[in-house]
């Protein structure tokens, strides 16, 4: 399971990103994005899945806002029943993915470029059509709204993202 | 032995402990009411309106710090119990709701009498539950129980739906958990003994200390430490409208309360402290107004059982996450005796300076009602407000002697509130004086609740301060809205006397304050029948001292007349000084009434 709330990519403030640990119930999801809506928190995005632990699902999300603010989030989260653990990832070393799946037109004429692109990118092209390609990127947050403007002026049709998904570095765990 | 869901769910009630249940039955909670048929040890209270169940269990649990329970069916049922969870919600008060739901088979087909209750309620519960098997319920019933009364209390909803309510299992008896383990809730009760310590110091330090007190100290049953701690120090305290009680409001150090209606002196206090000691309270902006220039110079410590409250508002250089009883022993530790200083007497001097005033001419004003009430009960009964200008006065002028014995609506404000949570306070204390003071606009919200209170033979007093308006909203225009009174007249409302009666009721009016003595020593008489007297209290008249939502206490407005009434012979009453019966109250330990707040 996966599922992905994605808004508009300019947030007020400091960005970060939170990993919530939840009981594996229906309705927690509720329960969480509520929550933000309630008290006008502003979601970048979020993104849920199970864990190594089938009882656990794990929620990322990115949120603007102050360390006041954050603070505030943090511990209105602790209060809910259902969730077991919060962490800022902004407090350390922590890896963030994001992937993206990119139609942009494309041209015959177009196409060299678009490709060097996707290389550059590291990227990958999964789908080719008579006129688009879909383009697979994965990265951090800055190298898909980076790809994403260098496509643009080919016109990108669709875009679909996942929402940052993070992890600690070295043996820590959430 | 096989039992059916519904039984099962009794069995968890016996288990609790809960000796009372307010609700109204429907389609999805006939197998519960089945099971009700054969009970005899849990009193079923039949309400009129469910909002009047949900405000009974409130009010029960207030008077008693058990937990309150209501039960509901599905739809209208349980939508009708939403404002009394929401108000439960508001003032962290410790409830179990339980709603019928339809089938699990058609749960999310738009069934006839379906809400998604559970979906509606979660912005106003602490915990919410929907429960698919009935095999779970032991489980559910027992982490709900712990919910709502461990941590910071509040509502917690429990959605049975019909089939299984019906579904039969096996019942030993030992199924329900003795204790509970959630890994995912484990309130922090004991506070952190360096920051303790650390408030210690600040109190030794403090040249202008003053005790904040709030709902927090009344639900962790910290009377006897507020009031050591107070006694020790020397520090004046005020409390909240919900703290009231957590000190004797006779007590010598006890400033009443603070905020919009708050006194001038406590607000004064407050406003130029150097050390405010925040205690279970959480900085509501009826508290601080324009919460940058509330307590400006002040150090702030903040003891709160809820983390989140630590900082919402106001950010303390000393927070201690804790339960407030348990953090005021370790506290009393610690801290050393310290002599009444100048700073005691500057706030004497506004005490004589900003007294609580109102005319005192023998008119029938709200604040006399009040006042009578306290002396002709020696200020033992349980008091119950309702919504407006009526509790303000309530607030003010009803001297708290003991905790749990102040029953108002704080948070939510909920006009509705006072008569069913009398009830619940009665049933909780059958062999106390339960005393409801309304209004004429919030009486008309649950007047229902009459016939339960006249069924169960409850001797319940409503005295209805009648002023003839939504007194507050009136207030509020001729204030800040340039005297356009619109839409606040209630020249038109029932007799109230014959609608008591109606009910079998026993009703009187009065219009002056010799009358209002007489119907209500007329009314202590009664033993098994409620008293409703309609009070036609002076009009248009407006709540003082008043600080404007949003500002400062130097925005503060007196009552017009202060100096003239101030120095009138009869300004200051007998009664109202510190005794033996307010020392032995301050002692009580919270266990008397019930013994709320145990930890499992
Ligand atoms: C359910 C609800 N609706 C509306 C209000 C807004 N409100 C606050 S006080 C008040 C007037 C209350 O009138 P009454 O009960 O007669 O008390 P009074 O102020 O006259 O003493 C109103 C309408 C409220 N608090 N609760
Ligand atoms: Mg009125």
């Amino acid at each position: 399971m996966a599922l992905t709330l994605s808004g508009p990519s300019s947030v007020q403030g400091q960005q970060h990103i939170i990993t919530v640990l939840v009981e594996n119930h229906p309705g927690v999801l509720a329960r969480v994005s509520g929550l933000f809506a309630r008290r006008g928190y502003n979601i970048e995005s979020l993104t849920v899945s199970i864990t190594e632990n089938p009882d656990v699902s794990r929620m990322t999300i990115v949120v603007g806002g102050d360390e006041l603010v954050l603070e505030q989030i943090t511990k209105q989260l602790n209060k809910l029943i259902e969730v077991m653990r919060v962490v800022d990832y902004t407090e350390f070393a922590a890896v963030e993915r994001e992937l993206a799946l990119i139609k942009v037109n494309a041209e015959p004429r177009d196409r060299a470029e678009i490709m060097q692109i996707v290389e550059v990118f590291r990227a990958r092209i999964i789908d080719m059509g008579e006129r688009a390609f879909i383009i697979e990127v994965t990265g951090g947050t800055d190298k898909i709204d980076k790809i994403r403007d260098l496509l643009a002026p080919h016109g990108i049709r669709e875009m679909v993202r996942t929402g940052v998904i993070a992890m600690a570095r070295g043996s820590r765990t959430a | 032995m096989s039992l059916s869901g519904a039984q099962v769910m009794l069995e968890c009630l016996r288990r609790e402990g809960v000796a009372h249940v307010f609700g109204y039955p429907g389609g999805s909670v006939l197998p519960i009411y089945d099971a009700l048929y054969d009970c005899r040890d849990i009193m079923h209270v039949l309400v009129r309106h469910e909002q009047g169940a949900a405000h009974m269990a409130d009010g029960y649990a207030r008077a008693t710090g058990k937990v309150g329970v209501c039960l509901a069916t599905s739809g209208p049922g349980a939508t009708n119990l939403v404002t009394g969870i929401a108000n439960a919600y508001m003032d962290s008060i410790p409830m179990v709701a339980i709603t019928g739901q339809v089938r699990t088979t058609v749960i999310g087909k738009d069934a006839f009498q379906e809400a998604d209750i559970t979906g509606i309620t979660i912005p106003v519960t602490k915990h919410n539950f929907l429960v698919k098997n009935a095999a779970d319920l032991p489980r559910t019933f027992a982490e709900a129980f712990h919910v709502a009364r461990t941590g910071r209390p509040g509502p917690v909803l429990v959605d049975m739906p019909l089939d299984v309510s019906q579904q039969r299992i096996e019942w030993s008896g030992d199924q329900y958990p003795l204790k509970v383990d959630m890994p995912s809730y484990r309130p922090t009760t004991r506070g952190h003994e360096v920051q303790i310590k650390r408030a210690a110091a600040a109190i030794a330090q403090a040249a202008r200390p003053v005790l904040y007190v709030g709902g927090g100290a009344v639900s962790s049953g910290a009377q006897a430490e507020v009031t050591e701690l107070a006694e020790r120090t020397n520090i004046l305290v005020t409390t909240t409208l919900l703290g009231k009680g957590a000190i004797s409001e006779a007590h010598p150090l006890c400033m009443g309360m603070l905020g919009m209606h708050g006194t001038a002196y406590a607000n004064h206090a407050v406003h130029n402290c150097d050390l405010l000691i925040a205690i279970g309270a959480r900085f509501d902006d009826r508290v601080t107004g324009k919460v940058d220039r509330f307590a400006p110079g002040a150090r702030v410590i903040h003891i709160d059982i809820d983390p989140a409250e630590i900082g919402k508002v106001r950010q303390p250089e000393i927070p201690i996450v804790g339960d407030v009883k348990t953090v005021l022993q370790v506290l009393l530790k610690h801290v050393e005796p310290r002599p009444a200083g100048e700073w005691n007497e500057q706030i004497e001097e506004w005490r004589q300076r900003f007294p609580l005033v109102y005319p005192r001419d023998g008119g029938l004003y709200t604040e006399a009602i009040v006042e009578h009430i306290g002396e002709a009960t020696e200020w033992k009964a349980v008091m119950a407000t309702d919504v407006g200008q009526h509790q303000m006065w309530a607030a003010q002028y009803f001297r708290t002697r003991a905790p749990r014995q102040w029953i108002t609506s704080g948070g939510l404000g909920t006009m509705g509130y006072g008569l069913p949570a009398a009830i619940g306070a009665q049933f909780a204390r059958p062999d106390e004086r339960v005393v409801c003071l309304s209004g004429d606009g919030s009486f008309q919200m649950c007047t229902q609740e009459l016939m339960t209170a006249s069924i169960y033979g409850l001797p319940l007093i409503v005295c209805i301060s009648n002023n003839r308006s939504l007194g507050m909203v009136r207030q509020w225009q001729e204030m800040f809205y340039h005297e356009r009174y619109s839409h606040v007249d209630l020249e038109q409302s029932p007799d109230f006397v014959k609608l008591a009666e109606a009910y079998n009721c026993i009703g009187y009016r009065v219009t002056t304050l010799e009358e209002f003595r007489a119907a209500f020593a007329a009314a202590l008489e009664q033993t098994n029948r409620p008293v409703v007297i309609d009070c036609s209290v002076t009009g248009a008249e407006n709540v003082f001292p008043m600080i404007p939502s949003g500002q400062t206490v130097n925005e503060m407005r007196m009552h017009t007349r202060l100096e003239e009434l101030r120095s009138a012979p009869n300004a200051d009453p007998e009664g109202w000084s510190y005794d033996e019966e307010d020392q032995k109250l301050s002692q009580i330990v919270d266990a008397g009434h019930g013994g709320a707040q145990k930890e499992n």
